[in-house]
Protein backbone atom coordinates (compact mmCIF):
# COMPACT_ATOMS: atom_id res chain seq x y z
CA UNK A 1 0.00 0.00 0.00
CA UNK A 2 1.21 3.51 -0.74
CA UNK A 3 1.15 6.17 1.96
CA UNK A 4 -2.06 7.79 0.63
CA UNK A 5 -3.72 4.35 0.31
CA UNK A 6 -2.79 3.57 3.88
CA UNK A 7 -4.22 6.88 5.06
CA UNK A 8 -7.39 6.21 3.09
CA UNK A 9 -7.61 2.77 4.73
CA UNK A 10 -7.25 4.34 8.18
CA UNK A 11 -9.86 6.99 7.39
CA UNK A 12 -12.38 4.51 6.01
CA UNK A 13 -11.80 1.85 8.63
CA UNK A 14 -11.98 4.12 11.64
CA UNK A 15 -15.07 5.81 10.19
CA UNK A 16 -16.72 2.41 9.68
CA UNK A 17 -15.87 1.33 13.22
CA UNK A 18 -16.65 4.65 14.86
CA UNK A 19 -13.17 5.12 16.31
CA UNK A 20 -12.15 8.77 16.71
CA UNK A 21 -8.57 9.49 15.60
CA UNK A 22 -6.69 12.62 16.63
CA UNK A 23 -4.21 13.92 14.03
CA UNK A 24 -1.35 13.38 16.49
CA UNK A 25 -2.09 9.64 16.64
CA UNK A 26 -1.94 9.02 12.90
CA UNK A 27 1.78 8.52 12.44
CA UNK A 28 1.91 5.78 15.07
CA UNK A 29 -1.21 4.08 13.71
CA UNK A 30 0.30 4.16 10.23
CA UNK A 31 3.56 2.67 11.55
CA UNK A 32 1.80 -0.16 13.39
CA UNK A 33 -0.49 -0.88 10.47
CA UNK A 34 2.49 -1.08 8.13
CA UNK A 35 4.23 -3.54 10.49
CA UNK A 36 1.07 -5.63 10.84
CA UNK A 37 0.42 -5.75 7.10
CA UNK A 38 4.01 -6.84 6.63
CA UNK A 39 3.48 -9.72 9.02
CA UNK A 40 0.18 -10.55 7.32
CA UNK A 41 1.92 -10.71 3.95
CA UNK A 42 4.39 -13.18 5.44
CA UNK A 43 1.50 -15.34 6.63
CA UNK A 44 -0.41 -15.14 3.35
CA UNK A 45 2.68 -16.13 1.38
CA UNK A 46 2.56 -19.59 2.92
CA UNK A 47 0.69 -22.15 0.84
CA UNK A 48 -1.97 -23.95 2.87
CA UNK A 49 -4.36 -26.54 1.53
CA UNK A 50 -8.07 -25.84 1.18
CA UNK A 51 -8.66 -28.50 3.82
CA UNK A 52 -6.35 -26.91 6.44
CA UNK A 53 -8.42 -26.35 9.56
CA UNK A 54 -7.83 -23.21 11.59
CA UNK A 55 -6.48 -23.74 15.08
CA UNK A 56 -9.55 -22.92 17.22
CA UNK A 57 -12.10 -25.72 17.03
CA UNK A 58 -15.54 -25.18 18.48
CA UNK A 59 -16.85 -28.13 20.47
CA UNK A 60 -20.64 -28.35 20.69
CA UNK B 1 15.47 -5.44 58.25
CA UNK B 2 15.11 -9.15 58.84
CA UNK B 3 16.05 -11.44 56.02
CA UNK B 4 12.68 -13.19 56.00
CA UNK B 5 11.81 -11.33 52.80
CA UNK B 6 14.73 -13.03 51.06
CA UNK B 7 13.56 -16.55 51.93
CA UNK B 8 12.10 -18.74 49.24
CA UNK B 9 8.48 -19.82 49.45
CA UNK B 10 9.56 -23.36 50.33
CA UNK B 11 11.70 -22.06 53.20
CA UNK B 12 8.90 -19.84 54.52
CA UNK B 13 6.36 -22.66 54.38
CA UNK B 14 8.78 -25.01 56.13
CA UNK B 15 9.40 -22.56 58.95
CA UNK B 16 5.75 -21.61 59.37
CA UNK B 17 4.76 -25.27 59.42
CA UNK B 18 7.49 -25.95 61.98
CA UNK B 19 6.51 -23.00 64.12
CA UNK B 20 9.91 -21.31 63.92
CA UNK B 21 8.36 -18.37 62.07
CA UNK B 22 4.83 -17.05 62.31
CA UNK B 23 2.80 -16.08 59.30
CA UNK B 24 2.17 -12.70 60.89
CA UNK B 25 5.93 -12.12 61.15
CA UNK B 26 6.31 -13.02 57.49
CA UNK B 27 3.57 -10.64 56.39
CA UNK B 28 4.77 -7.78 58.58
CA UNK B 29 8.26 -8.19 57.11
CA UNK B 30 6.81 -8.31 53.62
CA UNK B 31 4.75 -5.16 54.13
CA UNK B 32 7.79 -3.36 55.54
CA UNK B 33 9.90 -4.43 52.57
CA UNK B 34 7.23 -3.20 50.15
CA UNK B 35 7.04 0.15 51.98
CA UNK B 36 10.82 0.43 51.87
CA UNK B 37 11.58 -0.60 48.29
CA UNK B 38 8.47 -0.07 46.22
CA UNK B 39 8.79 3.72 46.04
CA UNK B 40 11.78 2.91 43.80
CA UNK B 41 10.58 -0.26 42.07
CA UNK B 42 6.91 0.73 41.53
CA UNK B 43 5.87 -2.92 41.40
CA UNK B 44 2.63 -2.66 43.37
CA UNK B 45 -0.55 -0.80 42.47
CA UNK B 46 -2.47 -2.00 45.55
CA UNK B 47 -1.34 -3.54 48.84
CA UNK B 48 -3.94 -5.66 50.62
CA UNK B 49 -2.37 -5.30 54.05
CA UNK B 50 -5.48 -5.74 56.17
CA UNK B 51 -6.56 -8.85 54.32
CA UNK B 52 -3.04 -10.30 54.46
CA UNK B 53 -2.61 -9.74 58.18
CA UNK B 54 -6.02 -11.27 58.92
CA UNK B 55 -5.18 -14.29 56.82
CA UNK B 56 -1.77 -14.64 58.48
CA UNK B 57 -3.35 -14.51 61.93
CA UNK B 58 -5.79 -17.23 60.89
CA UNK B 59 -2.94 -19.45 59.71
CA UNK B 60 -1.03 -18.95 62.96
CA UNK B 61 -4.18 -19.76 64.92
CA UNK B 62 -4.72 -22.88 62.87
CA UNK B 63 -1.22 -24.07 63.66
CA UNK B 64 -1.65 -23.40 67.36
CA UNK B 65 -4.85 -25.44 67.20
CA UNK B 66 -2.88 -28.34 65.78
CA UNK B 67 -4.40 -28.17 62.32
CA UNK B 68 -2.26 -29.10 59.34
CA UNK B 69 -1.20 -26.20 57.17
CA UNK B 70 -0.79 -26.24 53.41
CA UNK B 71 2.43 -26.56 51.37
CA UNK B 72 2.50 -22.77 50.93
CA UNK B 73 1.66 -21.90 54.53
CA UNK B 74 2.41 -18.25 55.24
CA UNK B 75 3.91 -17.58 51.80
CA UNK B 76 3.21 -14.05 50.56
CA UNK B 77 2.29 -13.64 46.92
CA UNK B 78 0.97 -10.89 44.66
CA UNK B 79 -0.80 -10.90 41.31
CA UNK B 80 -0.67 -8.88 38.12
CA UNK B 81 -3.53 -6.44 38.34
CA UNK B 82 -5.51 -8.12 35.57
CA UNK B 83 -6.25 -10.96 38.03
CA UNK B 84 -9.37 -10.51 40.15
CA UNK B 85 -9.00 -9.62 43.83
CA UNK B 86 -12.33 -9.44 45.66
CA UNK B 87 -13.09 -5.87 46.61
CA UNK B 88 -10.80 -4.21 44.04
CA UNK B 89 -11.53 -3.19 40.45
CA UNK B 90 -9.47 -5.30 38.03
CA UNK B 91 -7.69 -2.44 36.31
CA UNK B 92 -5.48 -4.44 33.91
CA UNK B 93 -2.98 -1.59 33.85
CA UNK B 94 -5.55 0.84 32.50
CA UNK B 95 -7.17 4.07 33.58
CA UNK B 96 -10.45 3.07 31.95
CA UNK B 97 -11.06 -0.03 34.10
CA UNK B 98 -10.68 1.95 37.31
CA UNK B 99 -14.36 2.81 36.88
CA UNK B 100 -15.30 -0.87 36.85
CA UNK B 101 -17.08 -2.19 39.95
CA UNK B 102 -14.84 -4.09 42.38
CA UNK B 103 -14.44 -7.80 41.70
CA UNK B 104 -16.92 -9.79 43.73
CA UNK B 105 -14.64 -12.80 44.11
CA UNK B 106 -10.99 -13.76 43.78
CA UNK B 107 -9.74 -15.36 40.57
CA UNK B 108 -9.54 -19.14 40.60
CA UNK B 109 -5.75 -19.16 40.88
CA UNK B 110 -5.80 -16.79 43.87
CA UNK B 111 -8.30 -19.04 45.61
CA UNK B 112 -6.18 -22.12 44.91
CA UNK B 113 -2.95 -20.55 46.18
CA UNK B 114 -4.68 -19.41 49.36
CA UNK B 115 -6.18 -22.86 49.78
CA UNK B 116 -2.58 -24.10 49.92
CA UNK B 117 -1.79 -21.59 52.67
CA UNK B 118 -0.37 -18.69 50.64
CA UNK B 119 -1.28 -15.13 51.53
CA UNK B 120 -2.18 -12.48 48.95
CA UNK B 121 -0.49 -9.15 49.66
CA UNK B 122 -1.50 -7.09 46.67
CA UNK B 123 -1.90 -6.27 42.99
CA UNK B 124 1.00 -5.58 40.67
CA UNK B 125 1.81 -3.04 37.99
CA UNK B 126 1.61 -4.09 34.35
CA UNK B 127 1.65 -2.78 30.81
CA UNK B 128 -1.79 -1.51 29.86
CA UNK B 129 -4.16 -4.32 28.90
CA UNK B 130 -1.11 -6.62 28.64
CA UNK B 131 -0.20 -5.26 25.19
CA UNK B 132 3.37 -4.55 26.18
CA UNK B 133 6.87 -5.97 26.56
CA UNK B 134 8.49 -2.95 28.28
CA UNK B 135 6.87 -2.51 31.70
CA UNK B 136 6.19 1.14 30.97
CA UNK B 137 2.73 2.44 31.83
CA UNK B 138 1.40 5.95 31.22
CA UNK B 139 -1.02 5.80 34.16
CA UNK B 140 0.88 4.03 36.94
CA UNK B 141 4.42 4.83 35.84
CA UNK B 142 7.06 2.37 34.73
CA UNK B 143 8.07 -0.58 36.85
CA UNK B 144 11.80 -0.33 37.57
CA UNK B 145 14.27 -3.20 37.29
CA UNK B 146 15.64 -4.14 40.74
CA UNK B 147 19.09 -4.80 39.26
CA UNK B 148 19.25 -1.31 37.75
CA UNK B 149 16.29 1.02 38.30
CA UNK B 150 17.14 2.98 35.16
CA UNK B 151 16.20 -0.10 33.14
CA UNK B 152 13.00 -1.86 32.14
CA UNK B 153 11.57 -4.81 34.01
CA UNK B 154 10.08 -6.05 30.78
CA UNK B 155 6.37 -6.64 30.42
CA UNK B 156 3.68 -6.92 30.42
CA UNK B 157 3.93 -8.68 33.84
CA UNK B 158 6.26 -5.89 34.91
CA UNK B 159 5.38 -5.64 38.58
CA UNK B 160 5.45 -9.43 38.83
CA UNK B 161 9.07 -9.46 37.66
CA UNK B 162 10.11 -6.48 39.78
CA UNK B 163 8.40 -7.66 42.97
CA UNK B 164 9.97 -11.12 42.86
CA UNK B 165 13.45 -9.99 41.79
CA UNK B 166 13.33 -7.13 44.30
CA UNK B 167 12.69 -9.54 47.20
CA UNK B 168 9.22 -8.08 47.89
CA UNK B 169 7.45 -11.42 47.48
CA UNK B 170 8.76 -14.92 46.67
CA UNK B 171 5.96 -15.73 44.21
CA UNK B 172 3.94 -13.59 41.80
CA UNK B 173 1.41 -14.45 39.16
CA UNK B 174 1.59 -13.03 35.67
CA UNK B 175 -0.01 -13.57 32.31
CA UNK B 176 1.72 -14.55 29.09
CA UNK B 177 0.08 -14.06 25.70
CA UNK B 178 3.20 -13.61 23.61
CA UNK B 179 5.94 -13.66 26.25
CA UNK B 180 4.72 -11.50 29.12
CA UNK B 181 5.93 -13.89 31.84
CA UNK B 182 9.16 -14.91 30.09
CA UNK B 183 10.30 -11.39 29.11
CA UNK B 184 10.17 -9.92 32.64
CA UNK B 185 11.67 -13.14 34.00
CA UNK B 186 14.57 -12.64 31.58
CA UNK B 187 15.13 -8.94 32.25
CA UNK B 188 14.70 -9.31 36.03
CA UNK B 189 16.77 -12.48 36.31
CA UNK B 190 14.22 -14.84 37.86
CA UNK B 191 12.41 -18.05 36.94
CA UNK B 192 9.07 -17.93 35.12
CA UNK B 193 6.72 -20.73 34.08
CA UNK B 194 4.40 -20.37 31.13
CA UNK B 195 2.45 -23.61 31.28
CA UNK B 196 0.80 -25.42 28.42
CA UNK B 197 -2.10 -23.47 26.92
CA UNK B 198 -5.17 -24.62 28.82
CA UNK B 199 -3.29 -26.03 31.82
CA UNK B 200 -4.08 -23.33 34.40
CA UNK B 201 -7.45 -21.65 34.74
CA UNK B 202 -7.77 -18.07 33.55
CA UNK B 203 -11.16 -17.61 35.23
CA UNK B 204 -11.34 -14.28 36.95
CA UNK B 205 -8.68 -12.58 34.84
CA UNK B 206 -9.06 -9.76 32.35
CA UNK B 207 -8.26 -11.15 28.88
CA UNK B 208 -6.09 -9.84 26.07
CA UNK B 209 -6.05 -12.44 23.26
CA UNK B 210 -8.26 -15.37 24.19
CA UNK B 211 -6.57 -17.61 21.60
CA UNK B 212 -3.19 -17.13 23.25
CA UNK B 213 -3.67 -16.09 26.89
CA UNK B 214 -1.97 -18.06 29.68
CA UNK B 215 -1.47 -17.43 33.40
CA UNK B 216 1.53 -18.66 35.37
CA UNK B 217 3.95 -18.05 38.25
CA UNK B 218 7.28 -16.23 38.58
CA UNK B 219 9.67 -17.04 41.44
CA UNK B 220 13.28 -16.99 42.58
CA UNK B 221 13.57 -20.78 42.73
CA UNK B 222 12.33 -23.67 40.65
CA UNK B 223 10.94 -25.42 43.73
CA UNK B 224 8.77 -22.36 44.36
CA UNK B 225 7.52 -22.39 40.79
CA UNK B 226 6.63 -26.05 41.21
CA UNK B 227 4.88 -25.56 44.56
CA UNK B 228 2.75 -22.75 43.15
CA UNK B 229 2.06 -24.61 39.92
CA UNK B 230 0.98 -27.76 41.74
CA UNK B 231 -1.35 -25.76 43.98
CA UNK B 232 -2.98 -24.09 40.97
CA UNK B 233 -3.55 -27.09 38.72
CA UNK B 234 -6.98 -28.53 38.04
CA UNK B 235 -9.83 -28.11 35.62
CA UNK B 236 -12.22 -25.18 35.96
CA UNK B 237 -15.68 -24.95 34.41
CA UNK B 238 -15.38 -21.16 34.47
CA UNK B 239 -12.59 -21.14 31.88
CA UNK B 240 -13.77 -22.84 28.66
CA UNK B 241 -10.16 -23.28 27.54
CA UNK B 242 -8.97 -24.96 30.77
CA UNK B 243 -8.24 -28.58 29.93
CA UNK B 244 -10.08 -31.43 31.58
CA UNK B 245 -6.93 -33.14 32.80
CA UNK B 246 -6.03 -34.67 36.12
CA UNK B 247 -3.66 -32.79 38.40
CA UNK B 248 -0.12 -33.90 37.54
CA UNK B 249 2.09 -32.80 40.45
CA UNK B 250 5.69 -31.93 39.63
CA UNK B 251 7.31 -30.80 42.88
CA UNK B 252 8.25 -34.31 44.03
CA UNK B 253 10.01 -35.10 40.75
CA UNK B 254 12.29 -32.08 40.47
CA UNK B 255 15.38 -34.00 41.53
CA UNK B 256 15.07 -36.60 38.77
CA UNK B 257 17.96 -35.00 36.87
CA UNK B 258 18.48 -34.76 33.15
CA UNK B 259 19.99 -38.18 32.37
CA UNK B 260 18.27 -39.72 29.40
CA UNK B 261 16.68 -36.51 28.21
CA UNK B 262 17.29 -35.61 24.59
CA UNK B 263 18.10 -31.89 24.68
CA UNK B 264 18.62 -29.73 21.61
CA UNK B 265 19.24 -26.07 20.90
CA UNK B 266 17.00 -24.08 18.57
CA UNK B 267 18.94 -22.71 15.65
CA UNK B 268 18.17 -20.60 12.59
CA UNK B 269 15.54 -18.02 13.55
CA UNK B 270 16.44 -18.29 17.23
CA UNK B 271 20.07 -17.32 16.70
CA UNK B 272 19.58 -14.66 14.03
CA UNK B 273 19.22 -11.28 15.67
CA UNK B 274 20.17 -12.42 19.14
CA UNK B 275 22.66 -10.20 20.90
CA UNK B 276 25.96 -11.64 22.13
CA UNK B 277 24.70 -11.83 25.73
CA UNK B 278 21.66 -13.85 24.64
CA UNK B 279 23.80 -16.27 22.64
CA UNK B 280 26.36 -16.58 25.43
CA UNK B 281 23.64 -17.47 27.93
CA UNK B 282 22.09 -19.98 25.55
CA UNK B 283 25.43 -21.62 24.81
CA UNK B 284 26.29 -21.71 28.53
CA UNK B 285 23.07 -23.58 29.33
CA UNK B 286 23.40 -25.87 26.31
CA UNK B 287 26.95 -26.84 27.26
CA UNK B 288 25.96 -27.60 30.85
CA UNK B 289 23.18 -29.87 29.62
CA UNK B 290 25.29 -31.55 26.94
CA UNK B 291 22.87 -30.36 24.28
CA UNK B 292 24.90 -31.41 21.30
CA UNK B 293 22.21 -31.28 18.66
CA UNK B 294 20.42 -28.41 17.01
CA UNK B 295 16.87 -28.28 15.74
CA UNK B 296 15.18 -25.75 13.52
CA UNK B 297 11.59 -24.91 14.33
CA UNK B 298 10.06 -24.84 10.85
CA UNK B 299 8.71 -21.47 9.76
CA UNK B 300 9.36 -19.85 13.14
CA UNK B 301 9.50 -16.35 11.63
CA UNK B 302 6.12 -16.92 10.01
CA UNK B 303 4.77 -18.23 13.31
CA UNK B 304 5.85 -15.05 15.02
CA UNK B 305 4.19 -13.03 12.23
CA UNK B 306 0.97 -14.99 12.62
CA UNK B 307 0.96 -14.54 16.39
CA UNK B 308 1.43 -10.82 15.84
CA UNK B 309 -1.55 -10.60 13.46
CA UNK B 310 -3.85 -12.63 15.71
CA UNK B 311 -2.84 -10.65 18.79
CA UNK B 312 -3.42 -7.22 17.32
CA UNK B 313 -6.75 -8.14 15.74
CA UNK B 314 -8.16 -10.07 18.71
CA UNK B 315 -6.92 -7.43 21.12
CA UNK B 316 -8.59 -4.71 19.06
CA UNK B 317 -11.83 -6.69 18.95
CA UNK B 318 -11.78 -6.95 22.74
CA UNK B 319 -11.29 -3.20 23.12
CA UNK B 320 -13.41 -1.90 20.22
CA UNK B 321 -16.12 -0.38 22.41
CA UNK B 322 -13.51 1.34 24.57
CA UNK B 323 -11.68 2.64 21.49
CA UNK B 324 -14.95 4.17 20.31
CA UNK B 325 -15.77 5.92 23.57
CA UNK B 326 -12.53 6.30 25.54
CA UNK B 327 -9.73 6.37 22.97
CA UNK B 328 -8.03 9.33 24.64
CA UNK B 329 -7.94 7.50 27.97
CA UNK B 330 -5.71 4.65 26.76
CA UNK B 331 -1.96 4.61 27.18
CA UNK B 332 -0.99 6.15 23.81
CA UNK B 333 1.53 3.39 23.06
CA UNK B 334 -1.22 0.80 23.42
CA UNK B 335 -4.07 2.75 21.85
CA UNK B 336 -2.31 3.35 18.55
CA UNK B 337 -1.47 -0.36 18.19
CA UNK B 338 -5.05 -1.34 19.00
CA UNK B 339 -6.51 1.10 16.48
CA UNK B 340 -4.19 -0.39 13.86
CA UNK B 341 -5.34 -3.84 14.97
CA UNK B 342 -8.98 -2.91 14.41
CA UNK B 343 -8.16 -2.24 10.75
CA UNK B 344 -6.79 -5.72 9.97
CA UNK B 345 -8.89 -7.64 7.42
CA UNK B 346 -10.48 -10.83 8.72
CA UNK B 347 -8.82 -12.93 6.01
CA UNK B 348 -5.41 -12.17 7.52
CA UNK B 349 -6.51 -13.41 10.92
CA UNK B 350 -8.19 -16.52 9.62
CA UNK B 351 -5.15 -17.44 7.56
CA UNK B 352 -2.96 -16.95 10.62
CA UNK B 353 -5.19 -19.36 12.55
CA UNK B 354 -4.96 -21.89 9.74
CA UNK B 355 -1.19 -21.54 9.73
CA UNK B 356 -1.18 -21.97 13.49
CA UNK B 357 -2.46 -25.51 13.16
CA UNK B 358 0.07 -26.32 10.41
CA UNK B 359 2.91 -24.99 12.55
CA UNK B 360 1.72 -26.88 15.64
CA UNK B 361 1.74 -30.16 13.74
CA UNK B 362 5.18 -29.45 12.29
CA UNK B 363 6.76 -28.48 15.63
CA UNK B 364 5.20 -31.39 17.51
CA UNK B 365 6.95 -33.76 15.11
CA UNK B 366 10.26 -32.43 16.42
CA UNK B 367 9.39 -33.91 19.81
CA UNK B 368 9.59 -37.40 18.28
CA UNK B 369 13.36 -36.91 18.42
CA UNK B 370 13.95 -34.47 21.29
CA UNK B 371 12.48 -33.91 24.74
CA UNK B 372 13.70 -30.38 25.36
CA UNK B 373 14.45 -27.41 23.12
CA UNK B 374 16.54 -24.49 24.36
CA UNK B 375 16.15 -20.97 22.96
CA UNK B 376 16.86 -17.40 24.04
CA UNK B 377 14.08 -15.70 26.00
CA UNK B 378 14.93 -12.19 24.83
CA UNK B 379 17.36 -10.86 22.22
CA UNK B 380 19.05 -8.58 24.77
CA UNK B 381 19.30 -7.71 28.46
CA UNK B 382 16.99 -5.10 29.99
CA UNK B 383 16.88 -1.92 27.85
CA UNK B 384 16.91 1.53 29.41
CA UNK B 385 13.55 2.96 30.37
CA UNK B 386 12.33 5.21 27.59
CA UNK B 387 14.31 3.38 24.92
CA UNK B 388 12.23 3.19 21.73
CA UNK B 389 14.29 1.08 19.36
CA UNK B 390 16.60 -1.92 19.37
CA UNK B 391 18.94 -3.36 16.78
CA UNK B 392 18.11 -6.85 15.52
CA UNK B 393 20.38 -8.47 12.97
CA UNK B 394 21.91 -5.06 12.22
CA UNK B 395 18.54 -3.38 11.62
CA UNK B 396 17.15 -0.74 13.99
CA UNK B 397 13.55 -1.65 14.83
CA UNK B 398 10.79 -0.43 17.17
CA UNK B 399 11.51 -1.86 20.61
CA UNK B 400 8.02 -2.46 21.98
CA UNK B 401 6.78 -4.97 19.38
CA UNK B 402 10.12 -6.77 18.96
CA UNK B 403 11.30 -7.76 22.44
CA UNK B 404 9.22 -10.92 22.15
CA UNK B 405 10.59 -12.27 18.90
CA UNK B 406 11.82 -15.49 20.58
CA UNK B 407 8.89 -16.02 22.91
CA UNK B 408 6.07 -15.54 20.38
CA UNK B 409 6.71 -18.62 18.21
CA UNK B 410 6.50 -20.80 21.35
CA UNK B 411 3.37 -19.45 23.05
CA UNK B 412 1.72 -19.32 19.60
CA UNK B 413 1.21 -23.07 19.90
CA UNK B 414 0.92 -23.21 23.67
CA UNK B 415 4.10 -25.14 24.47
CA UNK B 416 5.16 -25.15 28.13
CA UNK B 417 8.29 -23.15 28.90
CA UNK B 418 10.40 -22.37 31.92
CA UNK B 419 12.49 -19.21 31.56
CA UNK B 420 15.74 -19.69 33.50
CA UNK B 421 17.98 -16.76 34.49
CA UNK B 422 21.65 -16.63 33.56
CA UNK B 423 24.22 -14.10 34.76
CA UNK B 424 27.59 -14.10 33.04
CA UNK B 425 30.56 -11.99 33.96
CA UNK B 426 28.74 -9.54 36.19
CA UNK B 427 26.48 -8.44 33.38
CA UNK B 428 22.74 -7.93 33.68
CA UNK B 429 20.73 -11.16 33.80
CA UNK B 430 19.11 -12.69 30.75
CA UNK B 431 16.81 -15.67 30.32
CA UNK B 432 16.93 -18.90 28.39
CA UNK B 433 13.75 -20.75 27.43
CA UNK B 434 13.51 -24.45 28.36
CA UNK B 435 10.75 -25.68 26.05
CA UNK B 436 9.02 -29.05 26.10
CA UNK B 437 6.14 -30.86 24.44
CA UNK B 438 2.59 -29.98 25.52
CA UNK B 439 1.72 -31.08 29.07
CA UNK B 440 5.36 -31.84 29.95
CA UNK B 441 5.90 -29.02 32.42
CA UNK B 442 7.46 -31.69 34.62
CA UNK B 443 10.37 -32.09 32.22
CA UNK B 444 10.93 -28.35 31.76
CA UNK B 445 10.95 -27.84 35.54
CA UNK B 446 13.31 -30.80 36.07
CA UNK B 447 15.79 -29.30 33.63
CA UNK B 448 15.47 -25.85 35.20
CA UNK B 449 16.02 -27.37 38.63
CA UNK B 450 19.13 -29.19 37.42
CA UNK B 451 20.50 -25.91 36.04
CA UNK B 452 19.74 -24.17 39.32
CA UNK B 453 21.35 -26.93 41.41
CA UNK B 454 24.51 -26.76 39.30
CA UNK B 455 24.79 -22.98 39.43
CA UNK B 456 24.14 -22.51 35.72
CA UNK B 457 20.82 -20.77 36.28
CA UNK B 458 21.36 -18.15 38.92
CA UNK B 459 19.13 -15.55 40.56
CA UNK B 460 21.32 -12.57 41.28
CA UNK B 461 20.57 -10.69 44.47
CA UNK B 462 19.67 -7.08 43.65
CA UNK B 463 21.63 -4.16 45.14
CA UNK B 464 20.24 -3.12 48.54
Amino acid sequence: MTGPELDAWIDAGTALLGIPVEPAWRAAIRLHLTITFGHAATVLAFDLSDEADPAPVFLA
Amino acid sequence: MTEANALTAAEIAHEVNAGSLTAVDVIETTLARIADRDPVLNSFTAVTAERALARAAAIDAAREAGQSLGPLAGVPFAVKNLIDIAGLPTVAGSRINRDHPPATADATLVTRLERAGAILVGALNMGEYAYDFTGENAHDGAAHNPHDPTRMTGGSSSGSGGAVAGLLVPIALGSDTNGSIRVPASFCGIFGLKPTYGRLSRAGSFPFVASLDHLGPLARSVADLALAYDAMQGTDPFDPVCADRPIEPVAEGLDAGVAGLRIATATGYFRAGAGPEALAALDHVAAALGAGTEVELPEAARARAAAYVISTAEGATLHLARLRTHAADFDPDVRDRLIAGALVPAVFVQQAQKFRRWYRDAVLRLFDDVDVILAPATPCTAPLLGQKTLVLDGVEMPLRPNIGIYTQPISFIGLPVVAVPVVLGGALPIGVQVITAPWREDVALRVAHYLEQHGIADVARPPA
